[in-house]
Order: C-alpha cells, then structure tokens, then sequence
C-alpha cells in the first residue's frame, strides 16, 4: 500500500511536470471545455427567457447554476483515456506498461488527477466569469451539499473505471472511434450534459435512471442545486456504489481477456 | 554448473495468423464476406537453455523470429505451444515477482517520458520497482559514472541525441538491477563511439551483477565483443548454437591470404582468387583446405615482405549462414 502511494505521488510529479510543458495546449483545452456548457447555456437561456421565463422547474438562473456546475463536476470526473489507448495498443507502448510489475491503471490515474490539479483554477476563473455573466441563483439544501462530496468522488471513480474499461475495446478492433462516437452521445443525453434530465421525456428518464450515465455526471450536480430529496440522494449513492463494484469486476475480466489477445497478436 | 539454467526453452513455437488477400477492389469486397486467414510460423520449434550469467548473441536476418522470442521470453507474447521458463517461472503468467527481475530494451521504442528529465524517469522507476532508496541511488550514482549520463540526466529527453537517450533507456531499464536482461538492437543507430561505449557497459553490467543478457544485433562488432557463444535462428528455426568461433569455423570454408610483395607483376592467379592487388599487396582467398600448401607455396615462389592469413570478416560468414537455406 505505501508503496502504491509512493507511485501516485511520483506519477503525479511526472504528470505534471510533463503537463507544465505545454501552456498553450491548456488554454485550448479550457476553450473546448467552456465552450460545450456555454453553448447549452445560451441555448436554455434563450428557450427559457421565449416561454415567459422559466421551462420545466428551471428558470433563467437555475440553468445558469445547472451549467455552471455541470461543467465543473464534469471538469472533476472526465477522462480521455478512450481516445489513448487505440494509440497505445497500435504503437506498441502498451508493451513498455506490461513489463512493469504494476497494473498500468494506477498511472493512469495518478495522471489524471494531475491534470485536474493544473487545470483546477482556470476551470474556476471559467466558472466565475460565466458566474458575472449570467448571474446563477443557487438554492443550496445543507445535507445534500455535504453529500455532494462522496457523490463526486464516486461519480470520478465509476467514469474511470467504466471509460477505462471502454477504452480496452482496443484490443479487439483498430477502429475503436465508432465505439467512442456512440458512448459520447449516449453521454451526451443521458447524464445531463445537453439538457437536465428532469426536462428530458418520462421514458428517457428512466433510461438514463437505469444506466450508469447520469449517476457519473448529473447526479452530485442534482445534490449541489438541492434538487434530489433525501431518500433518492441515499438511493443515488447506493446506486453509485453498486455499479462502481460491477465496474471494477469487469474492468477485471475484460482486462486479463484484453492482456491475453493483446499477447496473442503481439504489438 | 549444477545451477537452473537462467532459461529453459524446448520446442517453443509462435504461429500469428494473418489477414490475407490480393490487391484491388474486388478481392476487398471478397474479403469481407470471407476472409481468408493464413498462418504464419514466426517461432518454429526452438530450443536451447543459457546458463546463469551468461552473454549469449541472437542472431538472425530480419523476420528470423528474434524479436517473436524475445517478448515470448520477456512474457509479452504467449507461445503458441512449447515450454519457456525464465528464471524458473512462465513468463506469459507476468508475476510481478518476474517482472521485478527482468528487463527487456527495444533499441527502437522508447519508454522515458519525452517531455521531461530522464531523472524523474528514473525516479518513477524507482517507485515502480519499489527500489529502496540506498540500493536506488547507489545503482544510479554506478549507472551515472558508467555512462557518463552526468550532463544529461536534467535535459527533457526530446532534447537529447540519439546516443544520449539510448544510454539514458538503457540506466532506465537497469535501475532495477534485472538478473535478465533481454535487449534487442540496442545500438541500432548509434555512432561507432556511441556502440563501443553501450557494448563496454553491457559487459561491465554482466560481469558486476552476474546478470544473463540475450541479446539480438545486426551490428556484429556487437556479438563479437560480447558474446562467446551466439544461436543463430532463421525462418524460426534453430541453425547454430554453440560459440562464435565454431560458428566461423564451420560457416567458412575461405582464408584469406594477405601478402606484401617485393614485386607486384606477379600473377597470382595460380595461387588462389585475387580479390585485390595494389600498391604491392595482394589479398588472396584460398579455401581453407589449401590455406597452409598455398601459404608455403608463397613463401617459397616468391620475394615476400609480409604475409598474413585471415578469417573472413564476421559478417561475411553470417551473411553465407543466412544464404545456406535448410542446413
């Protein structure tokens, strides 16, 4: 265990002196980031202020709040592991990670927690500016920002593993941009990023209840706003939890498969 | 030598199976209903131990199976059928305990991090390995002064030569003192200095921690410097395995003759081929039958200055082993 700490603090040191050699790379990576909230924000703001105000229970400023924070619970929880590892498969660098005595998603890890610590301020300077500009109206509920933490934490570590394990397709096909395509806008409708699920048809909701999208995304936004009662905020973590562990058998058993046709066809 | 070998192969075979089909449209159309699969034997039932500290050559053309071998050997590829063990475990198992133990540098990949100091590299090797950290820095200050990687170690390794980052791989995947070692091309690419100065350090590494290196080069200067004993592999077969001068022995059947003449009229032809003759001197080849009757010959015909007999160049030998097919 201390010996796993130690590599995450050394990944982490690695990551980021790696990151810091690119200042311009993060700039463009902060406009890609801003600018998908800020487009749906604009959009809602508009569709709102055109039906007297307010759609569904959000007004104006209630979809300032919800894009707001959206983004910056999707800043804490995504990855772009998905778009790596087809380059790491066909490269052969895969191979260089194999012959280490370590399982190659702690530096993974490691590494993305790295680039959220780099990219933690502009995304809130972001945030704070959009914050001026369309000037959200929080209604915060105590418990539920106090559960927001653990739903975040859980929400990071379910899209890791379910984006990690996704990314494994890799092994299987050179074409993994189809796979890649399909889960976005899955991601898209499904965990709040276009819209708020309570916006979205009765029978689109319960989809997205039952698969694993919105509980790494919409979810501990829906906390933070004070939008989800006590008992559903229990239900949500416990949903979290459940599929977090079916995630982690997976990732397992696609991983040893993935290992043994990787080491079938060689790289 | 009552010792476990260091590796145990016996009859080890990798067959890939390749995608195939002709050039054009229709034949892409025709492959999509039906692919036509064709298998493609790149490891073909070898066999051969090495003893603990060992240097041993790999030898072979290009698409011999030496590389197929060596990441079935490092537990990148499983084999096809056969028994591999290293250091007495399976290598396609990848136990983190093997894996402690070996290293395996690809003289054309690299695994340093390219935006930062190869130090820090090493540092994340160190933890990786969990290295104690007196053992870590005692290895690398050894590695440092070995490799001259002093002025280095603080350059983003894009930053580096060629030569600079190789040594640089090489103290990377050392750090962890491997009792296997499994390199493959290391000095593809470098300048003769540069090879002289990876080739003296394999042997230092060799001789300090008793350490096993298999090792593949097309430089032969490599093998020759290194290796006693080379197994020559080609079409995923085993050819050869025994020492490098047995190798020439029965590889050669030419000498070559080289004579300093008073006069440089003569016509050698009768002696043997003339491959050259300037400035009064000749270089002859003989076969190596003849080689003592013709050098007697010389000496007594004619006015020499100085005469000496040769082994043809190593590659030269290597390059007939290749051409002779199913030997």
């Amino acid at each position: 265990m201390r010996g796993l700490v130690e590599l995450y603090v050394q990944q982490f040191k690695t990551s980021l002196a790696s990151m810091l050699q690119y200042r311009a790379a993060l700039v463009i990576w902060l406009i890609g980031h801003v600018l998908d909230p800020l487009i749906y924000l604009v959009v809602w703001s508009a569709v709102s202020r055109s039906r007297g105000g307010s759609v569904g229970a959000y007004g104006t400023a209630e979809f300032a709040a919800y894009f707001i924070v959206l983004m910056l619970v999707n800043h804490a929880t995504y990855t772009w592991i998905m778009y790596e590892y087809e380059y790491r498969v066909r490269h052969g660098t895969l191979s260089f990670a194999l012959l280490r005595p370590v399982h190659p998603i702690h530096s993974d890890i490691a590494d993305n927690i790295s680039s959220k610590v780099v990219t933690l301020p502009l995304i809130l300077a972001a945030a704070a500016v959009l914050a001026l500009v369309f000037r959200p109206v929080f209604h915060p509920v105590p418990w539920a920002v106090a559960a927001f933490a653990p739903a975040l934490l859980l929400a990071f570590v379910l899209r890791f593993l379910m984006e990690w394990m996704l990314a494994l397709a890799a092994f299987w096909t050179t074409r993994v941009s189809a796979i890649n395509q399909a889960y976005f806008i899955a991601m898209l409708f499904l965990s709040g990023q276009m819209a708020p699920l309570a916006l979205l048809p009765r029978p689109l909701q319960l989809i997205a209840d039952a698969l694993p999208f919105r509980w790494t995304t919409s979810f501990p936004v829906e906390l933070l706003l004070g939008r989800v009662d006590f008992p559903l905020a229990l239900a949500g973590i416990g949903v979290q939890i459940a599929w977090l562990l079916l995630f982690l058998v997976l990732l397992r058993l696609v991983w040893r498969a993935g290992v043994r046709v990787y080491s079938a066809v060689g790289a | 030598m009552a010792s476990p070998p260091a590796i145990r192969i016996r009859d080890l075979r990798k067959t890939y199976k390749v995608a195939e089909r002709a050039p054009g449209v229709r034949a892409a159309l025709k492959s999509l209903v039906r692919r036509t699969v064709q298998e493609v034997p790149a490891v073909d039932g070898i066999s051969f131990d090495l003893a603990p500290g060992e240097i041993v050559g790999f030898l072979g053309p290009n698409g011999a199976g030496k590389t197929t071998t060596l990441k079935m050997l490092s537990g990148l590829l499983y084999p096809t059928s056969g028994e591999v063990t290293v250091l007495g475990r399976i290598p396609s198992m990848r136990e983190k305990e093997f894996l402690r133990q070996i290293t395996l540098v690809m003289g054309q990949r690299n695994q340093l991090v390219w935006d930062i100091p190869a130090a820090d590299s090493f540092e994340l090797n160190r933890v990786i390995y969990r290295i104690p950290s007196k053992d870590y820095h005692q290895t690398l200050d050894e590695l440092v002064a070995l490799l001259d990687l002093e002025p280095l170690l603080r350059k983003p390794v894009r930053n580096l030569s060629l030569g600079e980052r190789m040594k640089c791989e090489v103290a990377a995947a050392l750090l962890h003192k491997p009792r296997m070692v499994f390199l493959d091309e290391p000095t593809i690419g470098l300048d003769v200095t540069m090879q002289r100065r990876i080739r003296a350090f394999i042997a230092e590494y060799n001789r300090r921690y008793g350490a096993t290196v298999l090792l593949t080069s097309h430089y032969m200067a490599d093998v020759e410097a290194l290796c006693r004993r080379v197994v020559v592999i080609h079409h995923g077969r085993l050819l050869f395995d025994g020492e490098l001068s047995a190798l020439l022995e029965r590889f050669t059947a030419h000498k070559t003759i080289i004579v300093r003449l008073e006069d440089c009229q003569t016509d050698l032809r009768a002696y043997g081929e003339v491959l050259s003759c300037e400035d009064g001197v000749a270089t002859l080849r003989v076969p190596k039958t003849r080689t003592a009757r013709v050098t007697e010959r010389l000496l007594a015909d004619l006015q020499v200055i100085d005469l000496t007999v040769e082994d043809p160049p190593i590659e030269e030998v290597i390059d007939l082993v290749f051409s002779q097919e199913g030997l």
